[in-house]
C-alpha cells in the first residue's frame, strides 16, 4: 500500500491514536448494518433454514445450478476463443501495411465497440430466429446471438489490445527484425504479435471477465444460463432472493478464479516479452504509477492514436 | 426511406434514447459519488475503511450487472416489497438506476484510485517541505493532479455506463433496446435498418463522450 503515503503523511503518535479510534468505530457500524439486515431480512421471513437450504442443496445443484454454470461457461469459453481469432484477424489488418485494409478494420472494429452488447445480441436474436432458420435451430438462437454479439464486442475490443500492445513495444524490436531481413509483416507475425499477446495476457484475462459477465446478458433474450437457472430455481422454491444471491457468489468465485490466473500468468510470462506486463481491472485502463502497461485499450485511447496518426500523416 | 419515417412516426424511438440518457445521467452521478467516497476509503491510512472499500469493490464489481438489475427488481422491489416511487414505471427507473449506480462506482472508484497514484510521491513531500497542511497540500498540490491524471479512466466508465444502460431492459425499464426489440418483433423486415438507427443513435451518443475525453485529457494533461 505504498499509495497511500501520497497523500497522507507516515503517521505520528496522535494520528495512530486517531486511526485505532476510526478503525473500532467502523468495526461496530459494520457490525451494527449487518446485524440491521439480518434482523430487516429475518423480520420479513427471509433467514429461514429452508430457503437458504433449498437453494444450495443436491436438487439445487444438480437441476438448477449445475446446467446454468455449464451453458455459461460453455458460451463465455466458445465465446473466448472465438474472440481472441477475431481480435487476433483484426488486431493484425489493423496494423497491416495496407491503408485500405487498416481503414475498414477500423470502421468495423470501432462499430462493434461502440454498440452496446445487448442491442447486438437482442438483434441477433431475432436475424438468426427469421433468416438463419435453415443454418441455426431456432431454439437455439439465443445462444447463438450470445456467443456471436460478444465474440464481435469482445473481439472488437481484443483487436484494439493487440494493436496497443504491439505499439507499447520498444521499437527496437521491430527494428532489429527488419535489420536482419524480416518482410514488415513477418516482423509483426514473428516478433512483435507474439511479444504484444504475451504483455497483454493479463489484461486479456480481464477480458475474458467481462465476456463470462455479459454472457449473463443472454437472460434478457431468454438463453438458459445461470441467472435463468437459478430465478427458475427461486420460482420454484419461493426462495428467489436465495438463489439470486447464490448465483452471484458463483460469479464472483468463477471470476476470481480467472483472475487468479491472469495473476500467476503474468508473473511467469513477464520476462519473456520486452512489453510491460500488468493485471488489468475490467473496464478501467491502467495508468504509470498503478501499473506499467496499458492493460485496456479504450475508446477514447484508441481515439488519440487514430488523431495521432492522422496528424502523422 | 418511408418505411424508416413511418417507424420513427410509431414506435418511441426518441423517448426510448431520452430514458437512455436520463439513466445515464443520475446513475453516473450516483455512481461518481459513491466512487469518490469508495477511492477515499480505499486509499486512507484507516485500514478498516480500506478493506471494507476493497471488499465492496472486489464483491460488486464480479456480479454481472444483469443479476444486480434482476436483483433490485426481483429481490428488493418483488420478494421485500421496498418500493421506491408509487408510480410503476418511476419505481422501476429508480431501481435500474439503483443497480446501475452499484455496479460502476466500483470502477469510479478505481478510476480515481489510479489517478491519485499517477501523483509522484514528490509532490506531497515538496508539499508538506513549504509547510502545506494535510487539506491544503491536498486541495492545491494532490487533488488538481489526481483528477487530471483519472480523467480518461473517468471517460471510459462514463461511455462503458452509457452503453450498460440498455441493460435496464432486464428491469422492465422501457429504453432503446427494448424499443428495438417491439420494433423487430413487428417489422421484421426491416430488420437490419431498425438495429442500424439504434446503433447509430448510441454511437451519437457515445463518440462524443469519447472525444470530449480524449480532448480534456489531452488539454489538461499534467506534463512532467
Amino acid at each position: 500500500m505504498s499509495n497511500q503515503y501520497v497523500l497522507f503523511d507516515t503517521p505520528g503518535p496522535r494520528a495512530k491514536r486517531i486511526t485505532t479510534l476510526l478503525n473500532i468505530v467502523v468495526a461496530l457500524l459494520v457490525v451494527g448494518v449487518l446485524v440491521w439486515i439480518y434482523r430487516a431480512l429475518d423480520a420479513q421471513g427471509q433467514m429461514e433454514a429452508h430457503l437458504w437450504w433449498n437453494a444450495i442443496n443436491v436438487n439445487a445443484w444438480v437441476n438448477y445450478l449445475l446446467p446454468g454454470i455449464q451453458f455459461t461457461l460453455q458460451a463465455a469459453a466458445i465465446a473466448v476463443v472465438s474472440s481472441v481469432i477475431f481480435g487476433l484477424l483484426f488486431g493484425f489488418l489493423r496494423l497491416a501495411p495496407v491503408r485500405a485494409l487498416r481503414w475498414i478494420s477500423m470502421v468495423i472494429v470501432e462499430f462493434f465497440r461502440a454498440v452496446p452488447v445487448l442491442v447486438l445480441m437482442v438483434f441477433l436474436h431475432f436475424f438468426f430466429s427469421q433468416f438463419m432458420a435453415a443454418v441455426i435451430d431456432p431454439r437455439n438462437s439465443a445462444y447463438y446471438a450470445v456467443i456471436v454479439a460478444l465474440t464481435l464486442y469482445n473481439g472488437a475490443v481484443i483487436a484494439e489490445l493487440v494493436r496497443s500492445g504491439v505499439r507499447s513495444l520498444p521499437a527496437g524490436q521491430r527494428e532489429a527484425a527488419l535489420a536482419v531481413g524480416m518482410t514488415t509483416t513477418g516482423s509483426l507475425r514473428n516478433v512483435e504479435v507474439p511479444q504484444a499477446l504475451v504483455a497483454m495476457l493479463p489484461s486479456l484475462v480481464s477480458q475474458f471477465v467481462i465476456i463470462l459477465k455479459d454472457s449473463a446478458l443472454g437472460y434478457i433474450i431468454g438463453f438458459a444460463e445461470l441467472l435463468r437457472y437459478s430465478r427458475q430455481l427461486g420460482a420454484g422454491y419461493g426462495n428467489i432472493m436465495q438463489a439470486l444471491v447464490v448465483a452471484a457468489v458463483i460469479f464472483i468465485v468463477i471470476n476470481y478464479a480467472l483472475v487468479w490466473l491472469a495473476q500467476i500468468l503474468s508473473r511467469r510470462l513477464s520476462s519473456r516479452t520486452s512489453g510491460d506486463v500488468a493485471i488489468g481491472i475490467p473496464g478501467v485502463v491502467q495508468f504509470a504509477g498503478d501499473a506499467p502497461a496499458e492493460a485496456e485499450t479504450t475508446d477514447t485511447r484508441s481515439q488519440a492514436i487514430i488523431a495521432k496518426e492522422q496528424r502523422e500523416e | 426511406m418511408e418505411d424508416i419515417l413511418f417507424l420513427f412516426e410509431q414506435y418511441p424511438i426518441f423517448e426510448g434514447f431520452w430514458t437512455n440518457i436520463k439513466l445515464a445521467f443520475w446513475s453516473s452521478i450516483s455512481a461518481f459519488t459513491l466512487g469518490v467516497i469508495l477511492a477515499l476509503f480505499r486509499i486512507s491510512p484507516v485500514r478498516s475503511l480500506s478493506w471494507l472499500s476493497a471488499a465492496f469493490i472486489n464483491l460488486v464489481r464480479n456480479i454481472p450487472l444483469t443479476v444486480l438489475v434482476v436483483m433490485a427488481v426481483l429481490v428488493f422491489w418483488g420478494q421485500l416489497q421496498i418500493s421506491l416511487h408509487s408510480d410503476f414505471n418511476t419505481n422501476f427507473f429508480l431501481l435500474a438506476t439503483i443497480a446501475l449506480s452499484m455496479y460502476h462506482a466500483p470502477f469510479f472508484a478505481e478510476a480515481i484510485r489510479s489517478g491519485v497514484n499517477t501523483v509522484p510521491l514528490g509532490q506531497a513531500e515538496a508539499a508538506r517541505a513549504i509547510g502545506l497542511g494535510f487539506f491544503s497540500a491536498a486541495r492545491l498540490i494532490i487533488i488538481p493532479q489526481a483528477l487530471r491524471g483519472a480523467i480518461t479512466p473517468i471517460g471510459n466508465t462514463l461511455i462503458a455506463l452509457i452503453k450498460n444502460t440498455t441493460v435496464a431492459a432486464a428491469g422492465s425499464v422501457l429504453e432503446a433496446s427494448g424499443v428495438m426489440r417491439t420494433m423487430i418483433e413487428f417489422n421484421p423486415n426491416l430488420m437490419v435498418a431498425i438495429f442500424l438507427i439504434i446503433a447509430i443513435g448510441f454511437s451519437l451518443i457515445v463518440i462524443p463522450v469519447g472525444l470530449i475525453t480524449t480532448w480534456l485529457s489531452e488539454k489538461l494533461a499534467v506534463t512532467r
